[in-house]
């Protein structure tokens, strides 16, 4: 709160809050409207953090946008890779390598994981648990650590590329994915244990930033928010995408509406991306991690070395790109936060014509008001905390 | 007579220096036990297993500038930090903590400072002056921030001393006398309050919790709502003032606890010196653990608790006990 | 040396007080007031009297005067110079001066002043001051006790229903 300013007509005082605010997770600023210490209406204001993503695209080959994609939700970059190759893709119906789709969904969920992981440290900080924050820390390193292993990068990887995956993954990541699928439930039930029953906890969260079903469908909020509202959709089982219905799993649903319920749907779909995870290991195949698809096909480095052909051909598609043929298509993912999608209209080009993000974060920060009105100026933290917003894929 | 006077000037000063090196090392004892809790390590680098930390940040902040800012009201503002650290320091004064005595020239004396008739009285007393210093930091500070969060601060000090005063009505009630020493010594057969008074126990300690400020109740400190509380404006030694009285007023409710429901320096055995410290030791370590457990309250949600659960409580208690003590006389 | 320490809390008593009124800062006010607070009840521990010092400290200083500190910072009143204003400051005087002088006929017709009390020295030692004064309160006194108490009760309630009724 940085700015008082009394209304001399009315008894609403606006509050100012961020951008520079240890809780808004960013640089998020809100405008918010209280009478007393109730929230009246709440406005956030975005864009401190744009970059302007989209229009770089249309500057970008398609293999050069894919490092951008990593910074916008750059807590899950894998996710964003694989929703953008998967837009790309279908204007040339490729067909991915069986290892290279595991490897996929193997990152798609570790990212999601990482995702959770840091929702519910920096949540549980938000509200006051210290602890949780550094326990879920300490399993997020472990799927850092992974990564890299396999992409030699920890954060933005940009990893997945149209037609497959840029390369295999060494045997020691398979290790360490080992590992931390037998031991991350049991760690799920520590931080369960410190909140799920905790007195404190439930009366901080149970009831607080209500957002009925209705309303969510109005706002077209999606992800954790929507399924903590009772709507029982997730992309991966009702409009699979890669190998999506290969896996068992099931859908988080919880209809308490409130930031509890968002919060027991997150930890249910940590523990469910931990059975997917548990699949993929037991049924990954050996093979090649790249399409043989000339169009797009990048050669591999052993090629390259080897080849004329393939040295030609790499060079040919890392400098001028591949054209996509004209059209549109409409590529999404069911990421951390909610339906991540990339709309690309191709005018048969090697760039794209233009290039839309449907940001999740950006979608659910618009429900904000819908949770926050009613409620206490110090249950606002929480509600921010609870739609799980990242600004580099608000502002873009 | 001179010899007394020498004495007892002897004994503040033995009192105040361990005091003062026991909240230096609650410090150190507060960071390296929550390290440990959430999987760190705490200070490490000072001295073997970082035990000259605490020095290093006491001579640290003596070292650092001392910044008073332009539009503050000079003279409250530097007496605030005083107002909070003499009360919480004072409180020790009547607090028994050893049965030993020494001989001195033919006169028995006790090692605690002195005992008064009114100890207990005395203490809750002085625990409501250390408010003064909480609001007066506000105030004077001339910041908003550092209003609201006085405000909001002394509010909760002063709604949880009620229900901390009526928590100890009960044992009073069955000491008969409201001498520390007193209470002490009706506890002397073993029979610690604790067992026939824990629901006040409960109230007293989830009182004291909120009334030092501490973990879950410490909404002053809640730096993801606002951005410090009451101290907000306050730098060096006048800053460390604040924490020195915070940790000081940590001792001074884990002492009453101690004393009222715990037996004071009653044990099976040895010196009854070291059962009061382990005691207030175990109580201290209790704090850091809800520090590491809990999340925080919403300030409603604490005087909810504070005014409509635990003082009713306490009350229905005191009301009991008064019944149950009549009966059996 | 008892005197003594008498006359140096009944000076600072005196002169707190006089400090407290002619502050035009209200915050410096309740800070003075604060003072002549410890050192009545300074004076009161003189008389062994420790449980009335004990409250008064208790219930004037760490309650009632947070109160009148709260309401001063929240509605932070601009001080017009209260004492400047002449009639007002004559006004008091005379009031003061007409209060002092009933208190004193008072007790005097009372006849109390300078009358041993019930109980010795060796009584208080034996059973301490708050065991007499709970005995005497709820034996002697226990009329006008319990009237306090009903007082004190319905002065509550009536400021709940202040406050609840929006």
């Amino acid at each position: 709160m940085s700015a008082m300013v009394k209304d001399n007509l009315s008894e609403i005082v606006t509050v100012n809050m961020g951008p520079q605010h240890p809780s808004t997770h960013g640089v998020l600023r809100l405008v918010v409207d209280l009478d007393g210490e109730t929230i009246v209406g709440v406005r956030p204001d975005v864009g401190f953090l744009h970059r302007g993503v989209e229009k770089l695209a249309e500057h970008r080959t398609y293999h050069q946008f894919i490092p951008l994609t990593d910074r916008l939700d750059y807590l899950s970059p894998l996710s964003n890779n694989l929703a953008y190759c998967l837009a790309v893709e279908k204007f040339f119906d490729v067909k991915i390598p069986e290892r290279a789709e595991y490897l996929r969904v193997i990152f798609a969920e570790l990212a999601r994981a990482a995702s959770h992981l840091v929702w519910i440290a920096t949540h549980a900080l938000d509200i006051g648990a210290m602890t949780v924050f550094l326990y879920a820390f300490r399993e997020r390193e472990l799927i850092l650590d992974m990564f890299e292993i396999a992409t030699g990068q920890r954060m933005t990887s940009s990893w997945i590329r149209v037609g497959g995956i840029r390369e295999d993954v060494p045997p020691l990541f398979f290790e360490k994915l080992k590992e931390f699928v037998s031991i991350f439930d049991d760690r799920i039930n520590t931080y369960e244990n410190l909140l799920t029953k905790n007195r404190i906890w439930l009366s901080r969260t149970v009831g607080i930033g209500k957002l009925s079903r209705e309303d969510a469908l109005d706002y077209g909020v999606s992800g954790p928010i929507m399924r903590g509202s009772g709507i029982d959709f997730d992309l991966r089982r009702d409009e699979p995408y890669g190998i999506y219905n290969r896996f068992k799993f099931e859908v988080a649903v919880s209809d308490g509406c409130d930031i509890y319920s968002r919060y027991l749907v997150r930890v249910k779909e940590m523990r469910e991306s931990n059975k997917i995870l548990q699949q993929a290991l037991d049924q990954i195949p050996e093979g090649p991690v790249m399409t043989d698809d000339p169009r797009i096909e990048i050669p591999s480095h052993e090629d390259v070395y080897e080849k004329m052909e393939a040295l030609i051909r790499r060079f040919y598609i890392i400098t001028k790109g591949f054209a996509a043929p004209k059209g549109e298509a409409y590529g999404c993912v069911e990421a951390p936060k909610g339906e991540l999608g990339f709309y690309i209209v191709s005018d048969g080009d090697t760039k794209p014509y233009r290039l839309k993000i449907r940001a999740p974060s950006y979608v659910n920060l618009g429900a904000l008001e819908a949770m926050a009105k009613g409620h206490m100026l110090a249950d606002l933290v929480g509600i921010i905390g609870s739609v799980d917003i990242v600004l580099g894929e608000i502002d873009r | 007579m001179l010899v007394e006077l020498i004495f007892v000037v002897i004994k503040i000063l033995v009192v105040i220096t361990v005091l003062l090196l026991g909240v230096a090392y609650m410090t150190w004892l507060e960071r390296k036990v929550i390290g440990h809790m959430q999987v760190r390590l705490g200070p490490t680098h000072v001295g073997w297993k970082g035990l000259l930390q605490p020095i290093a940040d006491g001579l640290k902040l003596v070292a650092k500038e001392d910044i008073i800012p332009t539009m503050v009201d000079k003279p409250v503002y530097i007496i605030a930090p005083l107002l909070s650290l003499i009360p919480a320091l004072s409180a020790f004064a009547v607090i028994p903590f050893t049965n030993a005595t020494v001989n001195l020239f033919g006169t028995e004396y006790h090692l605690y400072i002195t005992d008064v008739n009114i100890g207990l009285l005395y203490v809750l007393a002085l625990s409501s002056v250390g408010t003064y210093g909480i609001i007066m930091s506000g105030w004077a500070s001339n910041s908003k921030y550092a209003l609201l969060g006085s405000l909001r601060s002394s509010a909760q000090v002063i709604s949880y001393e009620t229900a901390m005063g009526l928590s100890l009505i009960g044992p009073v009630l069955l000491a008969g006398t409201v001498s520390l020493k007193g209470i002490t010594e009706a506890q002397a057969n073993g029979f610690w309050f604790i067992v026939p008074q824990f629901v006040a126990f409960v109230v007293y300690l989830i009182s004291a919790i909120a009334e030092t400020n501490r973990a879950p109740f410490d909404l002053p400190e809640a730096e993801t709502e606002l951005v410090a509380g009451f101290h907000v404006e306050y730098s060096s030694m006048k800053f460390a003032m604040f924490f020195l009285a915070e940790y000081a007023n940590m001792y001074v409710v884990s002492s009453i606890a101690t004393i009222v429901f715990l037996g004071g320096w009653n044990g099976p055995f040895g010196p009854s010196f070291i059962w009061f410290i382990l005691k207030i030791v175990a109580l201290m370590f209790f704090y850091l653990w809800l520090r590491a457990t809990l999340p925080r309250l919403r300030f409603d949600q604490l005087m909810t608790l504070g005014w409509k659960i635990l003082i009713p409580i306490a009350l229905v208690n005191v009301v009991v006990t008064s019944i149950v003590l009549y009966a059996i006389n | 040396m008892e005197q003594l320490g008498f006359y140096i809390l009944a000076f600072l008593a005196i002169i707190s007080s006089i400090f407290m009124i002619t502050r035009e800062n209200p915050v410096h006010s309740a800070l003075w007031m604060l003072l002549t607070f410890f050192s009545v009840a300074g004076i009161f521990v003189q008389l062994n009297a420790e449980f009335i010092a004990a409250i008064q400290v208790l219930v004037y200083a760490g309650a009632i005067l947070v109160l009148y500190l709260f309401v001063v910072m929240l509605l932070n009143p601009k001080s017009k110079g209260f004492i400047r204003i002449p009639f007002r400051y004559v006004l008091g005087i005379v009031a003061s001066f007409v209060i002092f002088v009933q208190v004193l006929l008072t007790l005097q017709s009372a006849n109390v002043i300078g009358k041993a009390g019930v109980y010795t020295q060796e009584a208080y030692k034996q059973y301490g001051n708050v065991k007499l004064f709970g005995y005497e309160l709820f034996s002697n006194y226990l009329v006008p006790f319990e009237v306090v108490s009903i007082m004190l009760l319905v002065a509550m309630i009536g400021a709940i229903v202040l406050a609840k009724k929006d």
